[in-house]
């Protein structure tokens, strides 16, 4: 089933000459783990905020062409009405954070949503033990570490049971080890069927997990396709772009492979090796 | 003489508990080192007492010899540059030109010397052509830029940076790369703080690891960062290049030095592969 569609999608920022989205048409499927990746400036987060109606409902401009979320033309849906089916958690955990406990945090959307009680704890309850974070139930938000704030942010975004979940650079601000963690969770989520699109830098850490990779240079797609498929053909390199260590090294020492197999995680990597290396 | 020497610093925030408990390091002339550590471990206000803006409750500073107690900011910011994380905080002129002659008319130099140093600034951090636009309009990376111009325009002989890769794309990051090796090439001493292991291994050669307040660990940078149970009490991991290298190793046995750089390990691992053909 398609979760995500869009036809022919431009836009420009109201006030700017160039636009950021430049005819994209890309589909995403229920279930994916869609990598986006790309220079600054490229239109990665704009992107992203026309798949729940940030565009064009919030941010002013220009758009030509259609957002299509599961059936539904996003220009005659409602963002609120979009938030069913999409979940978004931005870089910066503090600005989504707005209640004085984890517990009521996570409660804050279901209760919007005018739930019964019982609803409302059974989903903060699911929310909480996916992300892992029972034991921070009744902390202040404020007061915990940036990797826990984000995993909060996840969690009071999945306690809406959106289909699809958003992440426009999530680990920006965390140390290594709670990023790596954080991104094993998403691993988790979408094994559990959850559809995953996040926008990141940290190539390494997410693509041995993405099904799927876009990659896009000046408003638009230049390449998508798996991740092996996409980090052998060499146009993210021409942009500026890394793929991840494990193929730079593998192509490096077997230049001319099968793009079908490239590692794309350390124990890929290693399992090559063993082939190579002599005992 | 040491362009820093810390001795037995102890530091809180009014009302708070101790944020360095008794921090002692020497950094030379010249030399390049990052400071790691999770969050909360006690970075940016140990860096913040390198230039006076915090005085030491306990120990002291020596800045060039100078004892930070007895020295005003003012005076302390011409030998030491901080770059903070945020550069939005920090602006404040109507133009890009202005912000960056903002420190040079501080410092009453003459009008010449201003054009001279600020022109050459703008091309140093590949600024030209902005001159005149607000600062607030900038991209991210384009404010990163400025913000480090603004310390660079006055040749402060200590660099400070903290976070200077977060957001940043890889494009970015090689750019910086290449200024901090200018730097060092001009007898600077820098010191980073940053979470960016990639980064830092591949451009720094000492690491002083922070935890709680302390210091953990202070060493070479492929000392550390091969070091797997320092880096987990900082809540760190070790950089993709080190972690490949140790799983080779654990897994064959045998491996020669510790290389930081992706260049350096695919040699390393080819003395290990026995001669194969292409595929």
């Amino acid at each position: 089933m398609l979760a995500i569609k869009t036809e022919n999608l431009s836009f420009t920022y109201a006030g700017s000459r160039v636009p950021a989205l430049r005819n994209i048409s890309i589909e995403i499927k229920e279930g994916e783990f869609v990598l986006i990746i790309g220079p600054t400036g490229c239109g990665k987060s704009t992107l992203v905020r026309t798949f729940n109606g940030l565009i064009p409902h919030f941010y002013r401009g220009e758009m030509e062409g259609r957002v299509i979320v599961y059936g539904v033309d996003t220009r005659e849906s409602k963002v609120s009405d979009l938030s069913r089916y999409i979940g978004m958690v931005f870089q910066d955990p503090e600005n989504q954070l707005v209640t004085l406990t984890v517990e009521q945090e996570v409660a804050f959307g279901p209760e919007n949503l005018g739930l019964s009680k019982g609803d409302i704890k059974r989903r903060v309850e699911y929310s909480l033990r996916t992300m892992k974070i029972e034991h921070l139930k009744f902390r202040v938000p404020f007061e915990l570490s940036s990797g826990e704030q984000q995993k909060v942010a996840v969690a009071s975004i999945l306690s809406m049971y959106p289909r699809v979940l958003i992440l426009d650079e999530p680990t920006a601000h965390m140390d290594p080890l709670s990023a790596y963690e954080f991104i094993q969770s998403l691993k988790t989520l979408n094994d559990e069927g959850k559809t995953i699109v996040i926008v990141e830098h940290r190539i390494d850490f997410i693509a041995p997990f993405a099904t799927k990779v876009i990659v896009m240079n000046n408003g638009e797609v230049v390449d998508e396709g798996e991740p092996r498929e996409v980090f052998s053909r060499g146009i993210i390199e021409r942009i500026g772009l890394m793929p991840p260590r494990a193929s730079i090294i593998f192509k490096a020492l077997l230049k001319n492979s099968a793009w079908n197999k490239i590692p794309l995680s350390i124990e890929e990597l290693l399992d090559t090796l063993s082939e190579l290396i002599s005992y | 003489m040491e362009a820093l020497k810390v001795e037995d610093l102890w530091f809180r925030y009014e009302g708070g508990e101790w944020v360095l408990k008794g921090i002692s390091m020497k950094v030379s002339m010249g030399e390049d080192l990052a400071i790691v550590g999770a969050n909360g471990a006690g970075k940016t206000t140990l860096i913040k007492h390198f230039n006076g803006l915090l005085k030491p409750m306990k120990g002291r500073v020596l800045v060039l010899g100078k004892d930070t107690r007895k020295h005003s900011v003012a005076e302390l910011s011409k030998i030491v540059g901080i770059v903070f994380q945020n550069p939005l905080h920090m602006f404040f002129s109507n133009t890009v030109w202005e912000e960056i002659a903002f420190s040079l008319r501080n410092f009453n130099f003459p009008e010449e010397v201003i054009e001279k140093r600020v022109r050459k600034t703008l091309s140093i951090l590949g600024l030209e052509g902005m001159e005149d636009r607000s600062p607030f309009t900038l991209s991210g990376g384009e404010m990163r830029r400025l913000a480090l111009a603004c310390v660079l325009v006055y040749d402060p002989d200590i660099i400070i940076m903290d976070e200077p890769t977060v957001g940043q794309d890889p494009l970015q990051k090689e750019i910086l790369a290449e200024i901090i090796k200018m730097l060092k090439l001009q007898g600077k001493t820098i010191i980073v703080i940053s979470h960016d292991v990639d980064f830092i291994s591949e451009n720094f050669s000492r690491i002083v690891v922070m935890s709680k307040g302390q210091i953990l660990a202070d060493g070479k940078t492929d000392e550390i960062m091969y070091d797997t149970k320092i880096l987990r009490e900082a809540n760190l991991v070790e950089p993709i290049i080190a972690k490949i290298m140790i799983e080779i190793e654990r897994r064959f046995g045998r491996v020669g030095g510790r290389p930081l750089r992706t260049f350096d390990a695919i040699r390393v691992i080819r003395s290990l592969v026995r001669p194969v053909g292409g595929e």
